[in-house]
């Protein structure tokens, strides 16, 4: 495996008595598209400004391959960020903007221009644009340009912070893609901050979690998704149903005392501890309806509460005997025939479950 | 309904016009005609003959338009220089402070000009606070230290150092932080980042407050007569010399109307390069 490009070693970062960042380590390999995820105030906002060098850490050091960067000022770092706001100048055209980092280093006006309009090709958009204001830019327009002045400076590795997030749902869902698909024909690295798993996990060959200035869990979407480390992560990564319980004498005792199981836990394969405590996890599209004779490794009795159209799924809610919650997903073709308020049983088979250990 | 909207906005429109049409319109009018004037007349019953403008090129009247707009040009650059980290400092560093030394400065406006001058003249002259502390201590005096054009300039700088900096701070506040470590983020050093970002994007600003202290410095008479005590001799002085003890009031009036036209061009020249809505806080 090649030297990761960028490598953090216990970067902690204390505001005062808040501590901010919590003795991060990270290592993000050449050429990926790395994205860190965390709810508001996780850090992740520090974590990039740290990265990019608008801000100095605490302890800890930031190596750019095997160059420590950590106390060098942002203007000498070859990394650049596209910005939440874009900061594009507004005084300056397009070109101009694009034009930024190459003036900067005193290129050529002829060979400027001659990359900025390889950049706006790049970036699809029209060579006349070269000579637009920044105030006739649509949204979408100006995320480009953002993009085309970052790649302008040819930075070794390119930051994000959550430029998407101020676009509305659409554009945002083409904008992603075209990202991914930027990052694929440039080869170079992203590393992405945002709050949105959604978007996260379109674009990204990893993810980490961020959660109160620590890592929960880095590792791919899929990995992520199916197999998150925490309560947090399984709940943060879209809807999830979770039954906590305790492990005693080999056997799992939920907290839910609806949850009844065909066989004992080691006999359904599952991986959990010797002792302690252990969650049992399963996503929502893994819930079945049972139909009489059916039968399942787990199986819950309720009534069916509510429905709602989620576009390409349905979405049930079951109210268990004990008034906990559980959400069942299906596809149309695999719809629910019943009304509202009808008693169901629902089950799940052991190989879709995912065991969180510890609280 | 849109014709009678129209006739409003006119009736409402009539009272200011009327105000403005008696109280700044008509004497610039008067003046312009009396400046057409036969030398030393004191009504309009005259053929004109433009006598004025020709004493101004041939008595060397134009040295006083020099010495103002020169005078005014040097304060207005010491003031941008003087006033360029204080106004920062307040836009963005100072935090509540700001507020301070916002009305520190404006309660300084609430004494006269003529008062604040009067004072620095006793702390500047031979005698004063400061030539005569130092003769009390070391024994050794000097000759003050008013009476020429640095006395002249230190005056301006300080009357009109509220009309730059409230302008400038404004006018940097303008700047947004992301653009700014944006350019410091694609590699621009603090000094590309001065250049290319904080000065063409605090412009309008700029502009406000160089226009507001170049004119009024342009048409200061205090600061020469009291700080200057002559030593040069200012347009403003001119004026008020033609109107008063020379009882020429053509001549006055031609000597407004000309510094009028100078300052008058500049600003125009000034105002088209600025964006006023911009400073006003309307987003574009």
């Amino acid at each position: 495996m090649p030297a990761p490009i960028l490598r953090l070693q216990g970067v902690t970062k204390r505001f005062g008595s808040f501590t901010a960042l919590k003795g991060i380590d990270l290592e993000i390999e050449e050429g990926e598209f790395f994205t860190i995820v965390g709810p508001s105030g996780s850090g992740k906002s520090t974590l990039i400004r740290l990265l990019v060098g608008m801000e100095d850490l605490t302890e800890g050091a930031i190596w750019l391959r095997d160059r420590r960067i950590d106390q060098v000022p942002a203007n000498r770092r070859p990394t650049c960020m596209v910005f939440q706001s874009l900061a594009l100048f507004p005084h300056m055209t397009v070109g101009q903007n694009i034009e930024f980092p190459l003036k900067i280093r005193g290129v050529a006006a002829e060979r400027r221009r001659e990359r900025a309009l390889e950049l706006l090709e790049l970036l699809r958009l029209p060579r006349n644009y070269h000579a637009r204001r920044i105030q006739q830019c649509s949204g979408g327009e100006r995320q480009r340009v953002a993009l085309a002045r970052a790649l302008a400076f040819d930075p070794e590795i390119l930051f994000f912070d959550e430029p998407l997030s101020a676009l509305d749902y659409r554009l945002r869902k083409t904008l992603e893609k075209e990202l991914k698909d930027l990052h694929a024909r440039t080869g170079k690295t992203f590393v992405y901050i945002t709050h949105s798993l959604e978007e996260a996990m379109v674009m990204s060959d990893r993810i980490a979690i961020l959660r109160a200035g620590r890592f929960e869990q880095i590792a791919t979407a899929d990995e992520i998704y199916a197999r998150p480390s925490s309560r947090f992560v399984a709940e943060f990564m879209g809807e999830v149903n979770l039954f906590g319980g305790r492990l005693s004498e080999g056997a799992f005792q939920p907290e839910e005392p609806g949850l009844r199981m065909a066989r004992d836990p080691a006999a359904l394969g599952l991986d959990l501890p010797e002792a302690g405590a252990a969650t049992i996890m399963v996503r929502p599209e893994f819930l079945r309806f049972l139909n009489g004779g059916e039968t399942a490794d787990f199986v819950l009795a309720g009534r069916m509460i509510e429905q709602y159209a989620l576009g390409s799924r349905l979405q049930y809610e079951v109210e268990l005997p004990s008034g906990r919650h559980l959400t069942v997903e299906k596809l149309r073709e695999d719809a629910f025939a019943g009304p509202r308020g009808s008693e169901v049983e629902v089950g799940f088979d052991a190989d879709h479950v995912h065991v969180i250990r510890g609280d | 309904m849109e014709r009678i909207d129209r006739r409003l906005g006119l009736l409402f429109a009539l009272p200011v016009s009327a105000i403005l049409a008696g109280a700044f319109l008509a004497p610039l009018l008067v003046v312009a005609i009396f400046s057409t004037m036969p030398q030393k007349v004191f009504d309009f019953l005259h053929w004109p003959d433009f006598s004025s403008y020709r004493v101004i090129l041939e008595q060397g009247y134009w040295r006083s338009i020099l010495w103002s707009l020169g005078l005014a040009f040097t304060a207005t650059a010491l003031l941008l220089v003087i006033c360029w980290p204080l106004a920062y400092g307040m836009a963005r560093v100072f935090g509540r402070f700001t507020l301070v030394l916002t009305v520190l400065v404006v309660m300084s406006l609430f004494v006269s000009e003529n008062i604040r001058l009067f004072g620095w003249f006793l702390t500047l002259m031979k005698g004063g606070l400061i030539e005569g502390h130092l003769r009390a201590w070391f024994g050794q005096g000097f000759e003050g230290l008013l009476f020429n054009v640095p006395a002249i300039l230190f005056g301006l700088v300080y009357v009109y150092l509220p009309f730059m900096l409230f302008p400038l701070a404004q006018g940097i506040a303008m700047v947004p932080d992301d653009a700014r470590a944006a350019a410091f983020d694609l590699g621009a050093s603090r000094w590309q980042v001065f250049t290319q970002i904080e000065l063409p994007l605090a412009a309008p600003g700029i502009m406000v407050g160089s226009l507001l202290t170049f004119v009024l410095s342009a048409g200061a008479i205090a600061e020469a007569k009291l700080l200057g005590g002559r030593a040069v001799i200012v347009i403003a002085d001119d004026i008020e010399t033609a109107f008063t003890f020379a009882q020429n009031w053509p001549l006055g009036s031609a000597l407004s109307m000309v510094l009028i036209a100078v300052v008058g061009t500049l600003v125009i020249l000034g105002l088209r390069r600025v964006d006023l809505d911009a400073i006003m806080g309307r987003r574009r």
